[in-house]
């Protein structure tokens, strides 16, 4: 068989990035909740939300690790893979991508230190401090990498000179069409993430009788939290939905699997796209109601999939299928969601045991939903890597396809085994559950001791912990 | 600003950049190197506690190299990141392994000496991937028409391999030097050993390269021998010269902190003889940092906020070096 570069190349791109998102849609909504919990700490001056914190922060510490060689890898990637993307798109995505070092990767990077070894060295107030920069840094560069993402998909602000596209305005390039929406979205998606997990997680100590006082809290905070932003996530998701109409239609019909633009949009719950004979197979539908969630008209018109060409539509099933993935999980956590704040309402969500037994296994949703997401984002893109300018197909490095699938090789195996042992690991920290007692901050202004001085309470919580 | 003076700034901070990575993640991968002399887990606590509050923010000045070539010079970034595909790649790979290995460590029991084992193999395959992209950038990439036209293994000749062996005494003796600083006991006699056979090696490695350059490469001896160049250029050897006496004294005397700062001048020294070699080429030996220039536009719009941001930065590294300053002391380790 003959190999072709391109799709290795791609799906090399797709394997390492999907496994990069893995981390930041946790670390991120995780390294608020951290914040959160050291901040209510200082407020009430309760050791319990000192412990919980550290907890977390031991699980956070792994994934953020893996987040970030994960990310180095990337930001290789479009050299090494993608250099034709590069000099097309470099002049606007590369930028982008820099205010993101410059503004939040040192900003991480430092306070993660003082964050994870700070404990006991530092004064508290900077202790708290470096975790709410930590969270900052986070949402930092999620902003640049998705307004450098999204230009991708809703280009403006820029000007073709000799086959590359040229800085015109930067506010238009930073703030185009699709970025507020994507970056609530991811945002969002992050904390829904973080908060099933934080569920999942109270839910397994509290039925097993483990560390009740630290359960509790968990259970509850996550618990008002999903309340509130599982539902803001369909309405967002929503919006974001209504504005890809506008700017990239194909991408939508893909999603609908629409394929005649004379007839009103049916949802379809199920169905299988037959793009051989340009109809879908087995289709499971509520009439018109596409039509009305994207018109807001029960005969709404908007473009099929049979006005343009089939080399210019996006692989119909990939995106129809992952959509319909992220919308199940979605609808899911909005049921989880409410239903658990009514029982906290009523007062029996910690006697409810059915309800903790399903959320105790749920913690992947908001993985699975992320991943689900980007790739019906993404992929609705096809065939285009930057809409409308450049196609993917032209914008790969001219490697060889034995060498690009040598490394696709080693890669797949490298984060087979990190992936692997980094779940168990995680999973070991759980089981351990939250350990030790608060450590004493050292007295306001002796954050000066000397290292092995500092240690010593370090140690001593290390010897009472583990 | 005028229209060739951005590419020179951007060239200089570029250079600022991949030599404070050098430095910074040089000696936490030379911590690494010198991993396996190790005899017990508490040295071994010893040694990553003694770096494991700074590695992330080390690593992060790779991340500003990499994406500061491709910013600034997109088309270069794109024709070294193509012909370098192997060398980098695997570098990147070995750096995975050796990130996620600190934290894995501490959890793990009993695959404990295999995380030990991905640490130390993943930091020295780190240093040789960077000494052999070195190397291949010496000694020139295979451009046509502005992109890379070579094929997968042009770099891969004995010079590179040599280049990647220097990289990894070098990296080797900042580490060497920064346990003497940081550590106490056992590692740190142990590491002033090493540091003076790192010493020799490091500069018989960069004699190596002084030779070997510009007998292989023409237009490296023109720079170096021809009037009036080398007036100026003569005290670079002999400064590298100096600088590693006095490191081998420093380490004689009992001295900590200075070996390591005699350690980073000589990397410092090292770079300068590079960087006089290729000046101004960008990809040896045929784009020039204005060859490949990005737009005006997108330097002048990355620059305006790196000039405020790059102090800030450098603010962080020194704060947080601060903050943990002082010996971490054999039994002590890594924990939060
Ligand atoms: C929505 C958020 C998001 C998205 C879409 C991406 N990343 Fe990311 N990245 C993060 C959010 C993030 C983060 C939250 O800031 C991370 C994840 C966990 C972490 O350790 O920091 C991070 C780490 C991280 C690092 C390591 C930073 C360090 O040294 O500390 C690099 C180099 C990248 N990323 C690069 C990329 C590139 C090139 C991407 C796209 C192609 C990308 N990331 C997508
Ligand atoms: C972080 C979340 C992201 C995920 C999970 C993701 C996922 C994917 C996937 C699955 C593909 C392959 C699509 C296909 O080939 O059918 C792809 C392509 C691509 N994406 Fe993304 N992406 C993400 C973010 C980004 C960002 C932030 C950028 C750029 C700044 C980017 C740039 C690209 C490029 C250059 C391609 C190559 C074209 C291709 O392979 O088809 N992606 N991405
Ligand atoms: C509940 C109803 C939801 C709706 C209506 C919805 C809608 C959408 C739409 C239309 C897109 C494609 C955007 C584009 O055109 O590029 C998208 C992408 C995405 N979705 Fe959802 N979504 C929902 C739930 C979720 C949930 C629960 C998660 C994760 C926890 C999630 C995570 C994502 C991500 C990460 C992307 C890709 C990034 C982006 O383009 O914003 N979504 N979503």
């Amino acid at each position: 068989m003959e190999l072709d570069p391109i799709l290795i190349a791609r799906l090399q791109f797709a394997f390492t990035i999907t496994f990069h998102i893995i981390f930041p849609a946790f670390t991120i909504g995780l390294s608020a909740y951290i914040a959160t919990l050291l901040v209510m700490w200082v407020g009430t001056g309760q050791d319990r939300y000192q412990r919980l914190a550290r907890f977390w922060t031991r699980i956070f510490a792994v994934s953020f690790a893996m987040g970030v060689v994960s990310g180095i890898v990337l930001s290789y990637q479009f050299g090494t893979n993608w250099s034709r993307f590069s000099v097309f798109a470099g002049n606007i995505v590369g930028p982008l991508i820099g205010y993101e070092v410059l503004t939040a990767f040192f900003l991480e990077a430092t306070f993660l230190g003082i964050m994870l070894f700070g404990w006991g060295r530092v004064p508290r107030w900077l202790q708290v401090l470096s975790s709410i920069m930590v969270a900052i840094g986070t949402i930092i560069s999620a902003f640049w990498v998705l307004a450098a993402n999204s230009w991708m998909h809703t280009p403006t602000g820029h000007e073709i000179v000799d086959g590359v596209a040229m800085p015109l305005d930067w506010w238009a390039i930073v703030f185009n069409p699709s970025f507020p929406y994507r970056l609530a979205h991811m945002l969002n998606a992050s904390f829904l993430t973080a908060g099933f997990v934080v569920l999942a997680v109270g839910a397994r100590y509290w039925l097993s009788d483990r560390h009740p006082e630290q359960a509790r809290i968990m259970i509850k905070m996550a618990v008002v939290l999903l309340a509130i932003l599982a539902p803001l996530q369909l309405l967002i998701g929503d919006q974001h939905g209504l504005n890809t109409l506008k700017h990239q239609p194909i991408k939508i019909a893909a999603i609908e699997a629409h394929w005649d633009s004379d007839k009103p949009v049916d949802f379809h719950i199920f169905a299988w796209p037959n793009e051989a004979a340009q109809t879908n197979d087995w289709a499971l539908s509520i009439p018109n109601a596409g039509s009305l969630v994207l018109t807001h008209k029960l005969n709404g018109l908007i473009i099929g999939l049979k006005d343009v060409a089939p080399q210019n539509r996006p692989p119909i099933k990939t995106v129809f299928f992952a959509f319909r993935i992220m919308l199940a999980i979605g609808f899911f956590m909005i049921a989880a969601a409410l239903i658990g704040a009514w029982l906290l309402w009523r007062g029996m969500l910690l006697d409810t045991r059915w309800y903790l037994r399903i959320v105790s296994h749920s913690w992947w949703t908001g993985f699975v939903a992320v991943v689900a997401g980007w790739v019906t984002t993404e992929s609705g893109r096809q065939p285009w890597v930057v809409q409308g300018m450049l196609r993917t197909a032209d914008a790969t490095s001219p490697n060889a396809a034995s060498m690009v699938l040598s490394t696709l090789i080693l890669f797949v195996i490298v984060y087979a085994i990190v992936f692997a042992m980094g779940i168990y690991y995680i999973n070991r920290l759980i089981e351990r559950g939250p350990q030790g007692r608060a450590v004493e901050p050292p007295e306001q202004g002796s954050g000066r001791r000397p290292l092995s001085s500092a240690h010593d309470a370090g140690r001593e919580a290390l010897a009472r912990g583990s | 600003m005028g229209e060739w003076d951005l590419p020179l700034i951007w060239a200089g901070i570029i250079g600022i950049a991949v030599a404070l990575y050098v430095i910074l993640d040089g000696f936490d991968l030379g911590v690494g190197i010198l991993f396996p002399f190790s005899r017990d887990e508490k040295e071994r606590d010893q040694m990553i506690g003694s770096i494991a509050p700074f590695w992330d923010g080390n690593e992060t000045w790779l991340v500003l190299g990499g994406v500061g070539l491709w910013v600034a010079f997109p088309p270069a970034y794109a024709a070294i990141m193509s012909a370098l595909y192997l060398p980098v790649i695997v570098m990147l790979l070995a750096l995975v392994f050796r990130g996620v290995a600190f934290e894995f460590r501490t959890v793990a029991e009993t695959s404990k000496r295999y995380w030990n084992f991905a640490f130390a193999a993943g930091s020295a395959l780190a240093a040789i991937c960077q000494g052999v992209i070195l190397g291949a950038l010496i000694q020139g990439i295979n451009v046509k028409d502005g992109g890379f036209a070579g094929s997968a293994f042009d770099w891969a000749t004995p010079f590179a391999l040599m280049c990647g062996l220097g990289v990894l005494a070098g990296y080797a003796l900042l580490g060497a030097t920064w346990l003497v600083m940081k550590t106490d006991g056992e590692v740190a006699t142990r590491a002033k050993r090493h540091a003076k056979m790192l010493v020799l090696a490091v500069l018989g490695f960069m004699a190596l390269v002084s030779l070997w350059t510009p007998l292989a490469f023409e237009r490296i001896a023109t720079r170096w021998f021809s009037t009036p160049n080398i007036y100026y250029l003569w005290p670079v050897p002999l400064l590298t010269a100096a600088t590693a006496f006095a490191l081998w004294r420093w380490l004689e005397t009992g001295r900590e902190i200075p070996p390591f700062i005699a350690a980073i001048v000589l990397f410092l020294l090292g770079y300068a003889g590079l960087v006089i070699s290729v000046f101004p080429y960008l990809v040896p030996p045929s784009l020039t940092i204005w060859d490949t220039a990005a737009s005006a536009a997108s330097q002048r719009f990355m620059l305006i906020g790196t000039l405020p941001l790059l102090p800030i930065i450098l603010g962080y590294v020194v704060f947080v070096y601060w903050i943990f300053r002082g010996k971490v002391r054999h039994g002590e380790g890594y924990h939060h």
